[in-house]
């Protein structure tokens, strides 16, 4: 297994380079690019064509890349154009409210998918397994945007219990604990759903399995069969769609960052791609890939753990 | 009351579903089993047998439910017991095993705790003791190193120690009735014999009484004292073994055994008798008897329209059976003479030959570590002309790696497989010429799998039909008319799906499918295993007359020895890859043998002969490490040489003509007795 | 014995074998119809009697709520909601079965080729499939859309190069246990070309979780054309897109609530209408 995770680790370097170099070919290709965006729409082809030779930016791609990369590891992330700080404390900044935003949320998904999905598995069929069904399907339907605004309408604006944006700025009215409410509601709905039924899923397939009858002729009550068999059996496969929820967490939640003005990472990424401020915009793929990739490697090895007919050979 | 019988089963009915789609499972069943007795419940699919073992225990789940009778364990009523009750009854007075052990335990649970459960459960609350239990229980079912085997995984297990696990797990807290639902089925067949010999052992030294559940007939009579026929959900015949198996008074249970193969039955003899025709839903709802669409000796009027009631045999009371003709019926006599001997058949040409044949994988382990595993090794054989080669082994023993080998689907690593002068030994079946496709196919094992579940019959036929030859649509059309004719289903089968067929049905579709081709050699590897006893013997039948009418030469894979005895012209006995022992059919079932020859032949239990074969005991571990150098069998065999078998590979032997035995005894020292020890 | 003209097969013949999948349970039904609904608004956008679309009533201004005139209400520019979402279903139905098409061939495809031939091809594609899997999908929108614009043909391609490796992992998964099977063995032994057993023999059983997949897609499409209408990458203006309107008039719910509302209904009854139908039809395929 430890071969295993230094030869991932070796792949996930190799990707973080192809990204890196695709990215970076992606926005500075043409050497007028930079120099255009930084002198702004007005400027003439004079003076693009003489910030680009003073900026070095008329070198190749290759060496120009290398340049970069070379920054990138020593710690150098370069300036934001439209924040006008250095890359990296306006992108740490963003990311530790993204991921205590995400923590809060996945410590709320987590219990009641797990909880919901396995009351569904072990009465499959019944009423109430139809109903966590049809719940889990309707609840995973709705657009985050959609959540958003129904929720902002009704506890914002009529009932007036929420406030209908998080700044997170502690002036003002509203607690930071109330301004995390509703973004941590919409976030928790729109995933819990998918869990749900991927948990539901796996509890139904293995009460089905003949072990489970096995357990039952021994003589053991119901409920000791669930916990004591089953559950460990169940929770095995939906362990990694668990953790690859932290990848959509951290970026994915842009859309509610946006609908309640959150200062967030995926925000961040929006606003830093419009406005083609470049700098910010390679830094941020790199650190989203790295996480993606982190959360990926820790799940499959997560899963060798956990599944003895892997973990141990006949 | 030390009188009352252990379990009584009085007028049964299981019901499956509700309203329209209501099945019935089981009809009108009464038996008991005494304290101490073994009771064997016989059928084939689709009888009811497993649905009886399920309604013992009362888990019949959602949609079964008992429509009539009762069930009484130790005077009480199943049905009238509480939960907590049904709970303290289950795995300490009543336990089971089951048929597939592998999905009947818990994989990612150690085996030790599995175990440990039961005693937990239900006699003490003190770890260690449930701890000692669970050790001296798989010491009693012979596992080896049983304080190692507590912290190990199902999957780390082989098929025959998981089995002897689940064993151990049943008989920890002592109850007082076992139930087995086929428990040897996937088993290899040596492995098999030995775990019924395990259980019978047990169960005299404990007195438990068994109710044991099998489409075997041999095995039941290997176990039983007492058996019951059931066909459709109702009992047709039951009685004291010997008494049922040696004077069968209802036709079906002599369907039964005369569709079984045994030693006695060579190719010359008398052919099997298959039951024709199949199990129909709407039999099992006829007020008469149920087997009346497929019995022989069948009277209108008289079997169909009234109720059919058991009635006693004459001069043996206990037993009894359900059949009207049951009087008038001949005296059964069992097949077992082989025919006049047929004069020396000449030798005729080879038409496939096999040098030095063998097959090497080399796989990477999940830690990255490369192992080579050596599926064939020195394979040399010979099919003639117009003949049957038959290869006997189990699982492992490479039979399928060969007949994949010959049709080009893998390829040999070394030797020479010689065809019509070429060797295709390394050609792929993408690389072969038309004619050469044409003139090798195959039967395979898996009617569920043969057929592709989207095309019709025929689709498949036709297809295969205009791809080896160049004909015309009306042509392909008639041809696809006459093979299903060959195999005798009616010609309005090629607008059907496989799922609309049955079993026996698919796999004559598949046969049809190989001869479409036309072919002169087709190999079938293992055709008849996944099909009821009484199907197989039709199927056995219709390969056979199929091979003298169109001039085939036939390899006949199989693990069951006593088919093989029935089919093949000369048999080849693989173990672990390596050919053990080759020759003439009738040289082969003669002594002398050699040990893994003998030890087969010892594990085929015969019905006519219940109990009198017992298997050759088990000398070694039963899955022994693989081994490069030296005899295959050594780890196994009872005549092993220490120091020189597992070291050095044996010499060949010819006992005969064309005869050979790879073995490092002398031709003096090889057993000659089925059944003897070392 | 028995005569072969008596022997039966075990079931009857299956009516109408190509409809099977047709048959589903109520839930599926449901779905059925909401879709049902969403097309024919879209086919009759033009010739429903209601304003057009990008037409501006600044009159209506002053009341923006539903009347008699504009049964949805207007939205911040005076233009007439109701015609807007019918001719946005338009676009959505327009661009997400396109883009869902294309991911399902070419997933399918690969998938099919991936499992079937394995070896080096099976690796480098599988290994792309991942890569594209774990990254953040968001972020590649952002980049490619910002990039390269936001026609509706780049957000086709982009959803299709994002959703397809679903498609791809689902059909190599399947590829590879169907062909161990016989009947792919008996095939090749009949000198079948390898893409005919792809897509003759291997294809039309997998075609289950397939067609159940593509529903889920279709649903899942859906929510990500509205995402990125709604943060600004999706069609630029004045093309009817829900998410667009849901953006341009957010900020407005404490005021004039029904204008972000009203899309967001839409978009979530489209998309509950293919997730019912894709649980009713999976229902159907275990216990059908």
């Amino acid at each position: 297994m430890p071969r295993y995770a230094v030869r991932q680790l070796g792949y996930m370097a190799l990707t973080l380079i192809g990204v890196s170099f695709a990215v970076f070919v992606l926005n500075e290709f043409a050497p007028g690019d930079v120099a255009r965006k930084l002198l702004g729409a007005y400027a003439t082809p004079e003076q693009v064509e003489h910030l680009t030779r003073e900026l070095g930016l008329d070198r190749p791609v290759l060496v120009r890349y290398f340049d970069y990369a070379g920054h990138l590891l020593s710690g150098d992330l370069g300036q934001s154009l439209t924040f006008k700080v250095p890359v990296a404390e306006i992108l740490w900044d963003r990311l530790s409210n993204t991921f205590l935003l995400a923590g809060v949320a996945f410590l709320v998904i987590v219990p009641i998918a797990i909880l919901f999905g396995i009351a569904a598995g072990i009465r499959e069929g019944s009423l109430g397994d139809h109903a966590i069904l049809i719940g889990a399907n309707f609840i995973s339907s709705l657009p985050e945007f959609a959540t958003g605004v129904f929720l902002a309408s009704i506890f914002a604006v009529w009932l007036g219990w929420l406030p209908g944006t998080s700044p997170m700025s502690t002036g003002g009215n509203w607690s930071l604990a109330s301004q995390l409410v509703m973004p941590v509601l919409v976030i928790a709905l729109y995933d819990v759903g998918y869990l749900i039924a991927m948990i539901r899923v796996s509890m139904i397939a293995v009460m089905r399995q003949p072990f489970i009858r096995t357990a039952v002729l021994k003589g053991m009550s119901r409920r000791d069969v669930i916990v004591k068999h089953a559950l460990r059996n169940a929770l095995i496969a939906p362990f990694t769609a668990i953790l690859l929820q932290v990848n959509y967490l951290v970026a994915g939640v842009v859309v509610v960052e946006t609908v309640f003005a959150y200062p967030g990472f995926g925000r961040l990424m929006l606003q830093a791609a419009m406005s083609k401020d470049i700098a910010v915009v390679e830094a941020g793929t790199l650190v989203a890939v790295l996480i993606a990739m982190t959360t990926q490697l820790v799940g499959d090895l997560a899963y060798m753990l956990l599944d003895p007919r892997i973990r141990v050979s006949k | 009351m030390a009188d009352q019988p252990l379990l009584s089963c009085e007028a049964l009915s299981v019901d499956y579903g509700t309203g329209d789609l209501r099945q019935r499972a089981v009809e009108d069943l009464s038996f008991h089993i005494d304290r101490g007795e073994a009771f064997g419940l016989v059928g084939e699919s689709g009888c009811g047998k497993s649905t009886v073992a399920l309604a013992i225990m009362r888990y019949l789940g959602r949609n079964g439910w008992v429509s009539g009778g009762a069930i009484r364990f130790d005077g009480t009523d199943i049905a009238s017991l509480s939960e907590g009750e049904l709970r303290a009854l289950r795995g300490a007075r009543v336990a089971m095993v089951y048929q597939d052990p592998l999905s009947s335990l818990n994989p990612v649970m150690p085996i030790g705790r599995q175990l440990m459960e039961v005693p937990l459960l239900h006699r003490t609350r003190n770890r260690e003791g449930a701890r000692e239990l669970a050790l001296r229980a798989l010491a009693e079912v012979e596992l080896p190193d049983p304080e190692a085997l507590m912290t190990r995984y199902p999957h780390q297990l082989s098929g025959g120690q998981q089995q002897r696990a689940v064993i151990a797990m049943a008989l920890i807290a002592e109850p007082s009735l076992l139930i087995l639902d086929e428990p040897t089925t996937g088993l290899d067949v040596t492995v098999e014999a030995a775990v019924l010999a395990l259980v019978d052992r047990l169960r005299r030294r404990r007195g438990t009484s068994v109710l044991f559940i099998s489409h075997n007939l041999g095995a039941i009579g290997r176990l039983c004292d007492r058996v019951g026929v059931l066909y459709a959900g109702r009992l047709v015949e039951q009685g004291p073994l010997h008494q049922v198996f040696g004077n069968p008074r209802h036709p079906y249970t002599r369907g039964l055994l005369n569709s079984v193969p045994s030693l006695g039955r060579d190719r010359r003899g008398r052919p099997l008798t298959p039951i024709g025709g199949t199990l129909s839903e709407a039999s099992r709802l006829a007020v008469g008897c149920a087997f009346a669409d497929r019995c022989p000796h069948v009277v209108d009027g008289l079997c169909t329209g009234q109720p059919i009631a058991l009635e006693p045999v004459a001069g043996e009371a206990s037993h009894i059976v359900r059949c009207v003709m049951s009087p008038r019926l001949p005296a059964f006599s069992w097949a077992d003479e082989g025919g006049p001997a047929i004069a020396e058949q000449p030798a005729a040409e080879p038409v496939l030959e096999a040098r030095g044949l063998g097959k090497r994988y080399e796989l990477s382990g999940p830690s990255g570590g490369r192992t080579s595993l050596e599926a064939l090794r020195g394979i040399d054989l010979v099919l003639e002309r117009g003949r049957t080669l038959a290869i006997v082994g189990e699982s492992g023993s490479g039979k399928s790696t060969f007949a994949r080998i010959v049709l080009g689907l893998t390829d040999a690593t070394e030797g020479e497989l010689d065809f019509r002068g070429q060797n295709i030994a390394r050609l792929a079946i993408g690389r072969r010429s038309r004619d050469l496709r044409q003139r090798l196919q195959m039967i395979f094992q898996n009617p569920d799998s043969t057929l592709n579940p989207s095309h019709t019959i025929g689709y498949a036929l036709e297809r295969t039909v205009g791809r080896l030859h160049r004909v015309g649509r009306a042509d392909r059309r008639a041809a696809v008319g006459k093979l299903l004719q060959l195999v005798q289903l009616p010609a309005n089968f090629a607008e059907r799906m496989p799922d609309e067929l049955s079993g026996g049905q698919r796999q004559r579709v598949a046969i049809a499918r190989a001869l479409a081709a036309a072919p002169e050699i087709v190999v079938a590897d293992e055709p008849v295993s996944a099909l009821d006893v009484s199907v197989q013997a039709a199927i056995a039948n219709l390969l056979k007359e199929l091979q003298v009418d169109q001039a085939l030469s036939l390899v006949f894979i199989s693990h069951d020895i006593a088919l093989v005895r029935y089919m093949a012209d000369h048999v080849a006995l693989f173990y672990r890859g390596r050919l053990v022992e080759v020759g003439p059919a009738d040289a082969v079932f003669a002594p002398p043998y050699h040990p893994y020859t003998q030890m087969l032949l010892a594990s085929v239990p015969d019905p006519a002969a219940p109990s009198q074969r017992a298997a050759a005991p088990e000398a070694g571990a039963a899955t022994a490490p693989e081994t490069t150098r030296g005899c295959p069998f050594a780890a196994r065999c009872a005549w092993r040489i220490d120091g020189l078998c597992a070291e050095v590979e044996p010499p060949i032997l010819e006992p005969g003509e064309e005869h050979r035995i790879a073995c490092h005894l002398t031709l003096q020292e090889l057993p000659r007795h089925i059944g003897q020890a070392a | 014995m028995t005569d072969i003209a008596d022997i039966v097969p075990i079931a009857p013949p299956t009516p109408a074998r190509g409809l099977r999948v047709l048959r589903l349970t109520t839930a599926g039904y449901v779905g059925v119809g909401i879709i049902a609904f969403w097309v024919a608004a879209a086919l009759l956008a033009p010739v429903l009697p209601m304003a057009a679309p990008n037409a501006s009533d600044l009159g209506a201004l002053a009341n923006p709520l539903p009347s008699a005139a504009h049964w949805l209400g207007v939205d911040l520019s005076g233009r007439d909601i109701l015609s807007r979402i019918v001719w946005g279903a338009r676009t959505v139905l327009t661009v997400a079965p396109i883009a869902v098409a294309g991911a399902t061939i070419a997933g399918a495809m690969l998938g099919l080729i991936a499992g079937y031939r394995r070896g080096t091809l099976d690796s480098v594609l599988s290994r792309i499939s991942d890569v594209i899997l774990s990254f953040p999908v968001i972020i590649l929108y952002m980049i490619i859309l910002t990039r390269f614009g936001a026609s509706a043909l780049n957000i086709v391609l982009v959803i299709t190069v994002t959703k397809a490796p679903i498609i791809y992992r689902l059909v190599r998964a399947m590829t590879l246990e169907l062909r161990e099977r016989e009947y792919v063995a008996a095939a090749q032994m009949r000198g079948e070309s390898g893409l005919y057993i792809m897509l003759v023999e291997i294809l039309p059983n997998a075609r289950g979780p397939i067609i159940v997949d593509v529903c889920l897609r279709l649903g899942y499409t859906t929510i990500a054309i509205g995402v990125l209408g709604f943060l600004g990458i999706g069609l630029p203006p004045p093309t009817p897109d829900w998410g667009g309107m849901v953006r341009e008039t957010y900020g407005m719910i404490s005021l004039y609530p029904h204008m972000a509302i009203i899309p967001c209904v839409a978009i979530s009854t489209l998309v509950i209408g293919f997730n019912l139908l894709a649980v009713g039809l999976r229902r159907k395929a275990r216990h059908g």
